[in-house]
Order: C-alpha cells, then sequence, then structure tokens
C-alpha cells in the first residue's frame, strides 16, 4: 500500500517535468525560466508569441511526449490560460490513461 | 548561393537557390510546409552553406504555390507536387535528397536524408486544430471532422494558406512513406526542433550538425 503513493507523486513529478520541458522548447526559454512558472503563470492570451499554430505545435509535442490523446472538444482557452490550469489538464489525461 | 530557376510540370517558372558547385552529386532541398516551413526557412539555407563549405553542392526550389511563386496553392495537391519535385530534381541535376519535415511526402525517388519526418495527416492535424483553437477563441465551436467535411466544397484558409480540397483530402490520408531516405533525428542534431519555437528562430549548431551527417553521407 504505502509504496503506490510514492510511485504516483513520482509520476506526476514527471509529467510537470516534462511539460516544463514542451513549453521551454515552445517558447525558447532557459530551463532555469521555465522552472519558475508557477499555477499562475499566464500562457495562451498573455504570451504574444503564443499564438494558435504555437499552441498546436505545443498539444501535439504533449501528446508525443507524455503519451496521451487530447481530442478537439478538450481544446478550450481555459486550460491553456495558465500553467496550472494546462498542468491539471494533462495530469487529468495521464491518469485517465 | 546564386538564384536559379526551373519549370514546374503545370508550366509556373519556378525559382531555385543554389549553393556551391562542382563535385558529381547534387543535394535536391526540400523544405518543410506552410508554418513550418517559415520557421525552418533560415536554418535549412544556414544548413546549404554549411554543406558548400564541406564541399557539397545543393538547391533549394520553391514548389508551386509556394516562397516566391507565382502558382496558386489552392491548385496544388500532393500528386502535383510530387511531379513538382521530381521535375525539379532532374532540371536542377540532383543526385541525392534532403526532405525536412512533411516533404517527406512528395521526396522524389533518390537516395538521401529526411530530417524529423512528419506525415502529412500530422502536418493537417496541427493546421486543423491552430483552427479549432482560434475560432474557439471567436466563439465559434468547430471540430476537425467539421472542417474537413466543409473542405470538400472549396478547400480551406488554414494557419494563413489557402489549401484546395484535393490537398486537404490527400493529407488527410498521407501517412508517412515507405521511403529509401535514411531518418535523421531531433537527437542526432541536438536541441529543440526549431519548427515548435513559438517565434521562429535560428541555430547555427544545428545547421551545423545537419550538414555533417549529409556531407559524411555523401562524400564517403
Amino acid at each position: 500500500m504505502t509504496d503506490t503513493v510514492p510511485a504516483m507523486h513520482s509520476d506526476q513529478f514527471e509529467a510537470e517535468l516534462i511539460l516544463r520541458g514542451v513549453l521551454a522548447d515552445v517558447l525558447g526559454l532557459s530551463p532555469e525560466r521555465v522552472a519558475a512558472f508557477d499555477a499562475d503563470t499566464g500562457l495562451f492570451g498573455h504570451l504574444p508569441e503564443l499564438d494558435s499554430m504555437a499552441v498546436a505545435g505545443l498539444l501535439t509535442e504533449i501528446e508525443d511526449r507524455l503519451d496521451v490523446l487530447i481530442e478537439d472538444d478538450e481544446v478550450d482557452g481555459d486550460m491553456l490560460e495558465t500553467f496550472g490550469a494546462l498542468l491539471a489538464f494533462v495530469l487529468a489525461k495521464r491518469a485517465d490513461g | 548561393m546564386k538564384l536559379t530557376g526551373w519549370t514546374a510540370p503545370g508550366g509556373s517558372e519556378e525559382l531555385a537557390l543554389a549553393f556551391g558547385d562542382g563535385g558529381t552529386q547534387r543535394l535536391l532541398v526540400l523544405p518543410a510546409w506552410f508554418d513550418e516551413g517559415n520557421k525552418l526557412r533560415h536554418v535549412t539555407i544556414e544548413t546549404m552553406r554549411a554543406l558548400e563549405r564541406l564541399g557539397v553542392a545543393s538547391m533549394l526550389p520553391d514548389l508551386p504555390g509556394c516562397n516566391e511563386s507565382l502558382a496558386p496553392l489552392d491548385k496544388q495537391d500532393l500528386p502535383s507536387w510530387r511531379a513538382a519535385a521530381v521535375e525539379a530534381a532532374r532540371q536542377l541535376g540532383c543526385t541525392h535528397v534532403l526532405a525536412v519535415r512533411a516533404a517527406t511526402n512528395i521526396a522524389p525517388d533518390l537516395p538521401g536524408w529526411a530530417w524529423v519526418p512528419l506525415a502529412g495527416k500530422s502536418a493537417l492535424r496541427a493546421m486543423l486544430r491552430a483552427q479549432i483553437i482560434a475560432s474557439k477563441e471567436a466563439g465559434n465551436a468547430e471540430t476537425s471532422d467539421g472542417l474537413c467535411e466543409r473542405s470538400k466544397a472549396g478547400g480551406l484558409v488554414l494557419a494563413g494558406y489557402r489549401l484546395g480540397a484535393e490537398m486537404v483530402a490527400g493529407l488527410a490520408e498521407a501517412e508517412l512513406p515507405h521511403s529509401a531516405l535514411t531518418s535523421v533525428t531531433q537527437a542526432e542534431i541536438g536541441g529543440p526542433g526549431l519548427w515548435l519555437r513559438a517565434e521562429p528562430e535560428h541555430d547555427q549548431a544545428q545547421a551545423e550538425a545537419l550538414a555533417r551527417i549529409i556531407a559524411a553521407g555523401l562524400l564517403a
């Protein structure tokens, strides 16, 4: 029983690291800059360079690196608005899978 | 670098950039498509410059409907681009090919390399998704299936590119071809894929790494 809880936490930690890695590659930021993102850090609608095409690339890269499938109707402005919202979405997808 | 020209099968006069000369081998460079084409143009051209320094000549043709081409993009489809790539290789005297990303879908039957190949259907999916996100921001709900259905009546404008119905239908079905090209992975090049960048950016180290891989294969 006790060994399953740390395993889940480490999976969440890994997913968060991968998500930060994708954002670093899309935004062209250093890992240090992206490590400073918190739940309220604004993404789509806050960063002018993050246009719809860049977001589409971001989602495709998330699918590849995190082995999840994101449906059209799951994509909306709220889920993309902050780092916290995107991370919560990704963790929920991983839990479903 | 020199500007040269070639004639596409549809009759349009197209430009090509020529780097280096001499040698018995010449590389046809088929650039990435659409939005990725903009993001990778700089690194593609710097790869060709680096190849020239390594003694490899290369040619970068405009496909009909792309870059400086006066041919309408919405009249192109995958078969017409495949025929154009074959014809460009023949007229420009190319013996090998470097296909960048989705260009792998139209590479002529020559030996060469595919830099992180992207299936046509994946290229289309990214553009459809961008359209869905943009529409949602504007208050309209759209789906990939709905957009593809709408395309049948006269094509679609995706990410600013006017694609004909035939192109959209062709891309939707396009899996990566089983080609003889050697895949070059991003791990071999080092650094993140520049097509992912929200803003186009250049990385000279990536251009040099890709050029070294190709030159090593060509001049071996």
